[in-house]
């Protein structure tokens, strides 16, 4: 074997490792000696923007990360929340977008295996998958191919591990182009006394690694996933690690078994940067050392290195700290499992994560300065100029036909083509499967279920960073809310393009600041996140798109509502003001072509003081369905409505001075269209009055075409038609 | 020794990959392309080193497990 | 009323295990067996499921491991005692690869996995598993499958059609063909064995036994084996 640990650390090895002279300089002065190969790969890995956060994690400090239900928030695999009965709720999002860009189906496969595997590293059984996800213009070349690949390899994933994906969200921008985003979010459940940490402890306890063996995949993928594209990075395919969901599986079912016994003391996963980021994670965060001899490490291929094991992103495997003298027991577990199982070191008192490959040290690197004096930029940035007000739209020909175009155009049709490759419904918990506000599943076996949604508005975080990141926030919020839940906290990914662009890092802070201000006024934490920089080619950034995952509580699931009006005659209540607001609107893009103005303010006390009224309504058993009012505006929610029913409506609304387009188009926020049996309208509107919001009856279910003013009634068969045609049409084409 | 068994569908049953792929060929401009079938191509290395208890073995595992017979048919190269 | 007494196989990757023993619970009022592939006994109940999922991670055939595991050569002993066993989704991939019950399962004609919620005709209500059913009765179940497209020769496929072996057919809302969603031949869902103690399906029954999942169109499955044993 021809490799050499010891070879001389050039400048241009050190580049082409990603790191700079200033942080090579920090990576000599904490070794006190010049690196070898083996460590020269860690710190790369270690300092890549993606495992250190370094561009971000000064914005991120800034996030409110607390409240009486937060149990863990970040800092750990995931974040957790309590739901009462000492249960908790587990839940993280993360992106997979370079990879699933150069493989799609492998790319966010292996998306879904990693945050899989960050829930139930924390002793969650996993519950409930969803995603959000972004492709380029449908007219792309690339598009379909990468649409079709992503939902294939996320269906792949979910479906054969048993864990339902109930939702999720995708968007069309030619902004995404050559950049897609895959994020994917987890939702697992597990009992508060039986939470497992990283942060390794005792020192002589066994080390072990269990799972699928190492091979050479995904080499360098964390620091690909922290560098701009280029023309020639599809040549980088051989990086992409493959899932194997069967292997993910028997490792869900190995690893809760494990910890229903009391042998584990620490437990990580093996995600981006695979064994060198979880040990490094689990010694520094324990404040002691590991030992490990890498000729144990289970390999799958001939003549691997130190280098290629300790870079190696092999998916589906565990690094787990035992207690003493418990390795028998537990390798009879993952026996039974069929995986494997490797004591591959102990817990020293050095403080350093020491390597040993045939007899010989390959490395020796104190992991606290490691993992905590990684470098951190305060790097430049401009705040994004504000745009110009909208002026004045030009009507459409036809009201009907406009309303028609939006809810068949890419970005409101119906996403039915993707759900159906999703098994909704395993686990036999989903009671409000995608289409609605929020998915809900029950937590298995009580009357409590979870409400879960994925939001971003990107087009209004483009147009003014801080209104879109709070907006982000406040529309998770709405739509956990819309459906009876009580919002509880959230997980981001926050996907940004190069941040050595001020006008780049600009977007980002203004995003952080929205947000900031939103879940504070909401009460509404940030438990868990990911940050995903460098999403550009060739100099040309993606839409800023923090994208925001809500979890909430239903105490008693039977109160649930979902978008479908239940009954003939039921009154339409639209809750909130309607001012008519065009500007960073989905009309505007759909049926001008443009992207311009200002998108709608965000009023936090007024989102907080509607959300709180339309759940108490809900809570109370006054109404029959529930919608927020989004994308696409009034119009189009009451067109969402009809279809989930299957029923018409009659709407006839007075918008004073307000063209009749932004009546029906304008996306004014805090505002919600509740269906309410007929003989407790009355009720509803004077609390309404009591509680001081707006509310205005607007009409009534029935019939079976939709009515609204200035527009010509549409069979609802003909808005389903219209709604449903565009993607499988578009994809049907090869 | 070494086996290579492909494993095919056979005549008649309707192979979806299969008109998958020819769809995909003759839309990228290759014409003349009158019927793909797709099929699964197996390597085994055996300790055996007689080619007839060989065949007969890895006969016995294609009808056993590698093929499904009610569909599919084998061939088993040994060498 | 004698209690049903039932088991569910668990292979490493099954998936719906926990919905078959939730809904066989909820249904016959005791838990059912589990029964880990490994096992080398099987206890004495009236009914085996084989469930959903993945068994084996179906990397050769779906279902095709599973079919070879030890524990199905025991469920094959207790068929032909005349025990009841179903096989829903995988299961069925399962019995159709134990040759237990004719034909295989292909890829969906779409290529897609596809899970949504189905038609089915009861074609025949004279079985163990359907006699709660009015016969021709439409009711909706959930399916979730990429391989559920099922294949049979003609011949077996007549065989099949003229002794009423057909028990659950894809159909839409008015009971009509043309709603199939993976190219079955005959538009089949559902089969079962000449002696009516095995049933294959690839539908869902039990993830709809609730109103809270949707409906309980699933609950008369389940409810004409209590009745069958009764």
């Amino acid at each position: 074997m021809t490799w050499n640990n010891n070879v001389e650390i050039t400048d241009a090895l050190v580049r082409e490792h990603g790191l700079s002279a200033d942080e090579y300089a920090l990576c000599l002065k904490i070794l006190g000696r010049t690196p070898t190969l083996t460590e020269l790969g860690i710190f790369s890995v270690m300092w890549s923007e993606h495992c250190s956060y370094k561009s971000s994690k000064k914005h991120l400090k800034t996030l409110p990360t607390k409240a009486p239900w937060v149990i863990h928030g970040p800092g750990e695999n995931a974040g957790v929340i309590d739901i009462g009965d000492n249960q908790a709720i587990i839940f993280k999002m993360e992106s997979h977008n370079h990879p699933s860009y150069i493989e799609p189906y492998q790319g966010a496969a292996t998306g879904v295996g990693g945050i899989l595997r960050d829930v139930f590293t924390m002793g969650a059984r996993p519950i409930a998958n969803m995603n959000a996800l972004r492709f380029g213009s449908p007219d792309h070349p690339k598009t379909r191919h990468l649409l079709s690949g992503v939902v294939e390899g996320i269906g792949g994933y979910g479906n054969c591990v048993g864990v339902p994906t109930v939702g999720g969200e995708t968007n069309f921008h030619a902004s995404y182009d050559g950049n897609i985003l895959v994020n994917a979010m987890n939702v697992g459940l597990a009992d508060q006394d039986k939470i497992f940490l990283s942060a390794a402890a005792g020192i002589g306890n066994p080390v072990v690694y269990v799972g699928s063996k190492t091979g050479r995949d995904g080499i360098h993928g964390a620091t690909m996933a922290s560098a701009e594209f280029t023309e020639d990075t599809e040549e980088k395919r051989p990086t992409v690690q493959v899932g194997d969901p069967f292997t993910e599986k028997l490792l869900i079912e190995a690893c809760l078994e494990l910890m229903s016994t009391d042998m584990v003391v620490a437990i990580q996963d093996m995600g981006a940067a695979g064994l060198t980021s979880s040990s490094v994670e689990m010694a520094s965060g324990g404040g002691v050392g590991f030992d490990f001899n890498l000729d144990m490490v289970p390999q799958r291929e001939e003549g691997m290195t130190p280098y290629e094991m300790m870079l190696s992103e092999s998916q589906e495997r565990m690094l787990i700290v035992l207690k003493p003298g418990r390795e028998g027991e537990a390798k009879a577990i993952f026996d039974k499992w069929d995986l494997d199982f490797a004591v591959i070191g102990k817990i020293t008192d050095t403080g350093n994560l020491t390597l040993t490959f045939k007899g010989e040290v390959v490395a020796d690197i104190p992991t606290q300065p490691l993992a905590d004096n990684s470098p951190e930029y305060d790097r430049p940035w401009v705040r994004t100029e504000p745009k110009a007000p909208l002026g004045e739209v030009a009507a459409p020909a036809d009201m009907k036909q406009a309303l028609l175009d939006m809810i068949g155009s890419p970005h409101l049709c119906s996403r039915h083509w993707i759900w159906q490759q999703y098994d909704t419904q395993v686990m036999a918990d989903t009671i409000q499967k995608p289409g609605g506000d929020a998915a809900v599943v029950r937590v298995h076996g009580t009357d409590k279920a979870i409400a879960i949604t994925t939001d971003c508005t990107p087009r209004y975080c483009y147009a003014d960073p801080v209104e879109g990141g709070k907006q982000a926030v406040a529309e998770t919020w709405r739509n956990l809310t819309a459906v009876g839940a009580l919002p509880l906290a959230i997980t981001d990914c926050l996907n940004f393009g190069n941040p050595e662009r001020p006008e780049i890092m600009g977007q980002f802070v203004g995003c952080i600041e929205g947000m900031r201000e939103a879940c504070e006024v909401l009460d509404y934490p940030v438990v868990s996140g990911n940050v995903s920089l460098y999403n550009e080619t060739n100099g040309t950034g993606i839409h800023p798109t923090p994208a925001i995952g809500g979890v909430g509580l239903l105490q008693d699931s039977s109160i649930m509502v979902t978008i479908a009006p239940q009954a003939e005659g039921e009154i339409l209540i639209l809750i909130g003001e309607t001012k008519g607001h065009l500007g960073a609107s989905l009309y505007l893009e759909v049926m001008e072509g443009r992207e311009e103005g200002t998108p709608p303010p965000v009023d936090l006390a007024l989102e907080k003081k509607n959300g709180d009224f339309v759940r108490a309504q809900i809570e109370a058993g006054n109404i029959a369905a529930c919608h927020d009012i989004s994308d696409g505006g009034l119009y189009v929610a009451l067109a969402e409505m009809a279809m989930a029913s299957n029923m018409g409506m009659t709407v006839a609304i007075d918008g004073g001075n307000i063209p009749p387009h932004a009546l029906a188009f304008g996306e004014d926020q805090a505002r919600y269209i509740l269906s309410v049996p007929k003989n407790g309208a009355d009720t509803v509107l004077e609390m309404a009055q009591k509680a001081g919001v707006m509310a205005q009856t607007v009409g009534n279910t029935g019939g079976d075409a939709l009515t609204l003013t200035g527009t010509a009634p549409i069979s609802v068969a003909e808005l389903l038609d219209v709604h449903r045609g565009w993607m499988p049409d578009y994809m049907s084409i090869d | 020794m070494k086996a290579r068994i492909h494993v095919t569908l056979k005549n008649g049953v309707l192979d979806p990959q299969g008109k998958a792929i020819q769809h995909a060929l003759s839309a990228l401009g290759f014409g003349g392309v009158e019927d793909v079938r797709q099929g699964k191509y197996i390597e085994l290395d055996l300790a055996e080193t007689d080619p007839g208890k060989a065949q007969a073995a890895v006969e016995d595992m294609c009808k056993k497990l590698l093929s499904n017979t009610v569909i599919e048919n084998y061939t088993i190269e040994i060498e | 009323m004698t209690p049903m007494k039932t088991a569910v196989v668990v292979f490493p990757a099954s998936n719906c295990d926990r919905d078959m023993i939730t809904a066989l619970e909820k249904i016959t009022g005791q838990k059912p067996h589990i029964i880990w592939h490994q096992d080398d006994d099987i206890p004495d109940v009236d009914m085996i499921a084989l469930p959903g999922g993945f068994s084996f991670g179906d990397y050769l055939r779906c279902g095709a491991m599973a079919a070879r595991s030890p524990v199905v050569r025991k469920v094959i002993e207790h068929a032909d005692r005349g025990g009841h066993v179903i096989g829903v989704c995988n299961g069925f991939q399962v019995l159709t690869e134990t040759g237990l019950l004719p034909g295989a399962l292909m890829r969906n004609e779409s290529l897609k996995f596809v899970c949504r919620d189905v038609h089915l005709k009861v074609e025949n209500n004279d079985t163990p598993f359907t006699n709660a059913y009015e016969q021709g009765e439409v009711i909706t179940i959930p399916v979730a499958h990429h391989d559920g497209n099922y294949f049979a020769d003609p011949d077996t496929l007549t065989e099949l059609e003229d002794e009423g072996r057909v028990v659950f057919r894809y159909v839409d809302k008015r009971g009509q063909a043309g709603a199939n969603p993976n190219g079955s031949r005959n538009n089949i869902a559902g089969i079962i064995n000449r002696r009516k103690n095995i049933l294959g399906m690839m539908p869902h029954p039990e993830r709809l036994i609730e109103d809270a999942q949707g409906g309980t169109d699933g609950l008369g499955f389940f409810k004409s084996m209590i009745n069958a044993l009764n």
